[in-house]
């Protein structure tokens, strides 16, 4: 079984930001204290209590804006996640995948582990850490309700089609169809890492356009930590115990 | 709509002007997008560069309250490159048709036939037309002439084309500050479906309403529609996104001053009977013409019979409350006589008129010389509050101001009508917090206690309230805050026969439920509370409640569901659909057929009238049974014509040396600011996705306050560099009414305009905020915008005024 995938479709995406704020009353997080920071994206950034953000960027040339690109940014789900290697050095209990859908859940030991490592290990920028707490939080794939064959909030709330959820085969093979019809109209689209993650965004401009950290393979090859790279040569350190 | 929701999909183009569908009616994008994949061209035009815009193919900024320039110079190419739909433009228009050798367009003056010039704006001339020449030539029967051939000068046509023979590329450009390049890439995109099978639609809302020239914004896209041919198609028509999930249905039960449910004219003082009300009914000496307005006493006497069972419609006419001849009673002028101490009370039910309404301090102020208000309201409110506001000592405030909390839109069971005319049946979800009351509760529990004083007091003239039909409406035996039962109000509503009646055969034993309008009759023997909604609530049970996706072939092509909720009228989904066919029935477009005439019967959506092809005319609510180029009711002429906004920037428009819509509803002692140089900037006022209406709700919901937090301006880069301005920096806008604060949002998505050579900067403007929650988040755009509206609807000019923007 190869679990779950999203597909998100960037050229549906009108950042109505339901996505955002179902995620938020699911999980039952608070609002942060925001304020107009000269921009539509608010909060700025993701957080330990903001697992979805649709981030707001507008595509300027020579003074004219061409597009307004927006990215409803979350948690890829790699399939082999970096940040879980990492986290196992220290505590395998701490970041789990689970072996039917291949979500990555962040527990309640991810206070066992070093954020900036954490952080450092992810391609895409988003884990968080709740300073009071010293735990880290990011998207579950809103694990509790597709165990129960229900969408994620995310998902279910979108009204255009740009939030898909399914097998990841399906999800692997939407995205391919609708990457061969919006390269009629764009023809720089991708699809960003589409095999190695279950969150297979569909990009009509350049990836980095929608977001520093949009894909990662534009960070060059692996920058490993030490860490990361004893990680990966010994897998699992207490296994070896 | 003349369509609904989902039929957006079978669009060819879509033009979103007046609208900002992505962010104001999130939930349509689905099927503006599905339209996209089918192939069609998407086009916004708007001020700003929308989130609408950022989805749309063809982009085209425009300066505001310059959409007849824009959309008369698309009438303009229409007619000079012959886009226009022939055959649909002869057989189911007016453009044929003769007009009075009387009327006159005088192009310098910018004036139609008939003013009446009654006293002076700043550089216009303010007054009233006599619109007697704006008539058709006759024949012996009173039938309108008509020229075939569109060659007659006086033909409404050739009249049209003479019109707009001066919107020029150029001169439209140089108005609107829109590039002639852009310009005619909206114009041929669009016209490319005036081919009968191309359908091309246009979703506007308040970005067209809410001007002085509002209903001739929208009265210049119906002509372009009917030149097309796109009214009465699949993918087309003209449709109007409802600014509440509700407004539809409010409408339809008589929100509006002057008209009472079902779009019938309110009682005017001069029709003392009902058979002098009845006497006003629209006729017509055509045989081909329908005129459904024919019926209209029947639909009178039945809401009479809703109203007050026990009396003859002829006496229950006499406790209708009536408008004085010539009165007007829309908005402006309720706040204006509310400022002059005009009224006593005053109940502000799930609205929030000191942020909502334009001119917001006069509102304010208004709000002050009341006796008493009742608040019905979910939140506290900058209306409920007024009297600890900004500026005010509550010590001076007389104003006694009751709040009662009512229960939320899914506390309760009931119907909704969206936009597009469907009755959706909805079951109540949680019950209401605390002592939180259902609206009809409240309504209900107020006339009860009322209707005691009567019954224990007397009073002046007692008999509308004691003879009040309250059987329909509550629940016998139960009490406040259960006694109100939407299913008997939905039952009335649809109406029910009075007494045994037999109509062409069958006989109807009293009490069982119409099955629809053409059963109604004139002689008090049915009741129905809205003729339109009559067929919702049969003897088959809640038809609004239907969730059945149940459909033909030829209905699943185009995305119709017969079966799902129920559409006024007679679940017709498309209107006008018998403009989609030819004279013999025929679909223009057969690939997407709304109707056909197959085996001597219509099948597809319901038809607009069962008669066989051709043996009526297909605009069947219109007298003359044709779709109107040539539009003789309006107050502000028969042909949409450009003038400036109220508030405008220049003295002069290049269109003609009428600057402003002499017609124009304005207050004498109000300010306004035309060519002030102290407001050199055009402000104007809009919603994002994340906010309701005056944020009453959503400003309590953190989650969407978190999203948008706060009042802000957005403002191109170049102005920013003018007043010295950074992007997130605080700053004050003024206009000569009021000033807010706000955050400024320096962007590119805005961009200055040229306007007749001269640059021009925009302030954009939410108006979502209000001083009382949350405190950091700014007070409301509304104090800023001017307190003059449309003549044919009064709705107030939000959306193109002037104001100057500094540093805080």
């Amino acid at each position: 079984m190869d679990g779950k995938g999203f597909f998100i479709d960037l050229t549906r995406c009108t950042a109505c930001r339901g996505c955002q704020v179902a995620c938020k009353q699911w999980h039952n997080h608070p609002a942060e204290d925001t304020r107009n920071w000269g921009s539509f994206q608010n909060p700025p950034d993701l957080s330990y209590v903001t697992y979805k953000l649709v981030r707001m960027e507008e595509y300027v040339e020579n003074g004219q804006v061409k597009d307004w690109l927006f990215f409803p940014d979350q948690c890829r789900h790699c399939i082999q996640p970096p940040c879980k290697m990492v986290g196992d050095m220290d505590d395998e209990r701490a970041i789990l995948q689970d072996f039917d859908t291949g979500a990555v859940l962040f527990t309640e030991r991810t206070n066992n582990l070093f954020f900036d490592e954490i952080l450092a290990s992810c391609p895409y920028d988003i884990p968080r850490l709740d300073e009071a707490t010293n735990l880290q939080g990011k998207c579950d794939m809103c694990f509790d309700r597709v165990i129960n064959d229900k969408l994620p909030a995310c998902v279910l709330v979108c009204p255009t089609g740009a939030m898909n959820f399914g097998d990841l085969d399906e999800m692997r093979q939407m995205a391919d169809e609708r990457l061969e019809v919006v390269k009629e109209e764009f023809p720089n689209a991708v699809l960003g890492d589409p095999n190695a993650l279950r969150v297979i965004v569909l990009f009509h401009r350049e990836p980095t356009r929608f977001h520093h950290a949009a894909v990662a393979s534009l960070h060059g090859p692996g920058r490993f930590t030490r860490k990361q790279a004893f990680a990966k040569m010994f897998g699992n350190r207490k296994a070896l115990i | 709509m003349t369509n609904h929701y989902n039929d957006l999909m079978n669009s060819d183009c879509i033009l979103m002007m007046g609208a900002n569908p992505a962010e104001n009616h999130p939930i349509s994008m689905k099927w503006v997008l599905k339209a996209k994949e089918r192939g069609a061209t998407l086009i916004t035009v708007d001020p700003r560069y929308t989130r609408s815009a950022a989805k749309s193919h063809i982009y085209a900024p425009m300066r505001s309250g310059t959409d007849i320039a824009i959309l008369g110079g698309m009438i303009k190419y229409i007619l000079d490159n012959d886009l226009y739909f022939r055959d649909y433009v002869v057989n189911y228009t007016n453009a044929p048709q003769l007009v009075n050798p009387d009327y006159r367009f005088d192009e310098e003056q910018g004036l139609f036939s008939g003013f009446e010039k009654v006293g002076e704006m700043p550089f216009a001339d303010f007054g009233f037309y006599d619109k007697t020449t704006w008539t058709f030539q006759k024949d012996a029967d009173g039938i309108a002439l008509r020229d075939e051939t569109l060659q007659d000068p006086n033909c409404v046509f050739q009249l049209m084309k003479k019109h707009y023979e001066r919107y020029t590329l150029e001169r439209v450009s140089d108005t609107a500050g829109t590039s002639v390049e852009d310009l005619e890439a909206v114009y041929s995109a669009f016209a490319a479906t005036g081919a009968p099978d191309k359908a091309g639609t246009s979703m506007y809302a308040m970005g067209w309403t809410q001007h002085t020239s509002g209903v001739q914004n929208i009265r210049s896209m119906a002509m372009i529609q009917l030149l097309l041919g796109n009214v009465g198609q699949p993918g087309g028509g003209v449709n109007a996104l409802r600014g509440t999930s509700n407004v539809q249905g409010s409408t339809d039960q008589a929100l509006l001053f002057h008209i009472i449910p079902g779009y019938m004219p309110t009682p005017r003082a001069n029709l003392a009977s009902l058979q002098d009300y009845n006497a006003t009914t629209p006729s017509s000496p055509d045989p081909k013409s329908a005129n459904w307005w024919q019926n209209r006493p029947k639909y009178i006497a039945s809401l009479l019979k809703a109203m007050y069972p026990d009396q003859d419609p002829e006496e229950s006419y006499n406790y209708m409350p009536k408008l004085d001849v010539g009165q007007n009673a829309s908005w402006l002028v309720l706040f204006d006589q509310m400022h002059n101490g005009k009224f006593k009370g005053f109940f502000s039910w799930g609205m929030n008129p000191a942020t909502s309404g334009s001119n917001a301090n006069k509102n304010r102020e208004a709000l002050a010389q009341l006796d008493w208000m009742v608040c019905v309201n979910p939140f506290d409110n900058e209306t409920a509050s007024f009297w600890k506001g900004p500026g005010v000592d509550p010590g001076n405030v007389k104003t006694e101001v009751f709040f009662l909390p009512p229960a939320l839109f899914a506390e309760k069971e009931g119907a909704v009508t969206n936009s597009g005319r469907w009755a959706q049946w909805r079951y109540q979800g949680p019950k209401p917090l605390g002592q939180c009351a259902r609206d009809g509760d409240i309504m209900l529990e107020i006339f009860r206690r009322v209707r005691t004083l009567y019954e224990e007091e007397g009073g002046a003239f007692p008999d509308p309230i004691l003879n009040l039909n309250q059987k329909d409406m509550a629940k016998e035996g139960a009490t406040f805050p259960n006694r109100y039962d939407p299913h008997k109000v939905a039952k009335v509503m649809n109406g029910y026969f009075t007494r045994d009646t037999t109509i062409n055969g069958t006989t109807y034993s009293a009490g069982t439920q119409v099955p629809s309008f053409p059963s109604l009759q004139d002689d008090g023997s049915t009741c129905s509370g809205n003729w339109l909604f009559c067929g919702s609530y049969t003897e088959a049970g809640n038809m609004m409640a239907r969730r059945d996706k149940t459909q033909t072939e030829m209905q699943s092509n185009i995305g119709l569901f017969p079966n799902w909720s129920w559409a006024w009228p007679v679940n017709r989904r498309v209107l006008y659909n018998r403009a989609s066919v030819d004279p013999q029935g025929n679909p223009y477009n057969p690939e997407r057929a709304v109707i056909r005439w197959e085996n001597g019967q219509w099948v597809g959506d319901v038809p607009d009238g069962g008669w066989p092809p051709g043996e009526r005319h297909p605009f069947i609510m219109r007298p003359q049974g044709y779709g109107q180029f040539f539009g003789p009711g309006l107050a502000d002429g028969p042909f949409p014509e450009h003038y400036e906004a109220l508030e405008c920037p220049y003295e002069e428009q290049p269109f003609s040396a009428q600057l402003h819509n002499p017609t124009a509803l304005h207050f004498e002692a109000d300010k306004e600011a035309a060519c002030d140089p102290r407001y050199p900037f055009v402000g104007t006022t809009y919603r994002v996705c994340e906010h309701w209406q005056t944020g009453l709700m959503t400003r309590w919901t953190p989650w969407l306050l978190e999203a948008m937090p706060q009042q802000f301006a957005e403002i191109d880069p170049e102005l920013a560099r003018l007043r010295e301005i950074n992007n997130g920096d605080m700053v004050i806008v003024e206009s000569v009414r009021g000033q807010i604060e706000a955050v400024a949002m320096v962007t590119p998505r805005v961009q200055p305009f040229t306007v007749m050579g001269q640059t021009l900067h925009m302030v954009g403007l939410p108006w979502h905020y209000g001083w009382v929650y949350p405190e950091y988040g700014g007070d409301s755009a509304n104090l800023l915008t001017p307190s003059v509206g449309d003549p044919n609807t009064g709705i107030p000019e939000t959306k193109a005024f002037m104001v100057n923007i500094r540093k805080k």
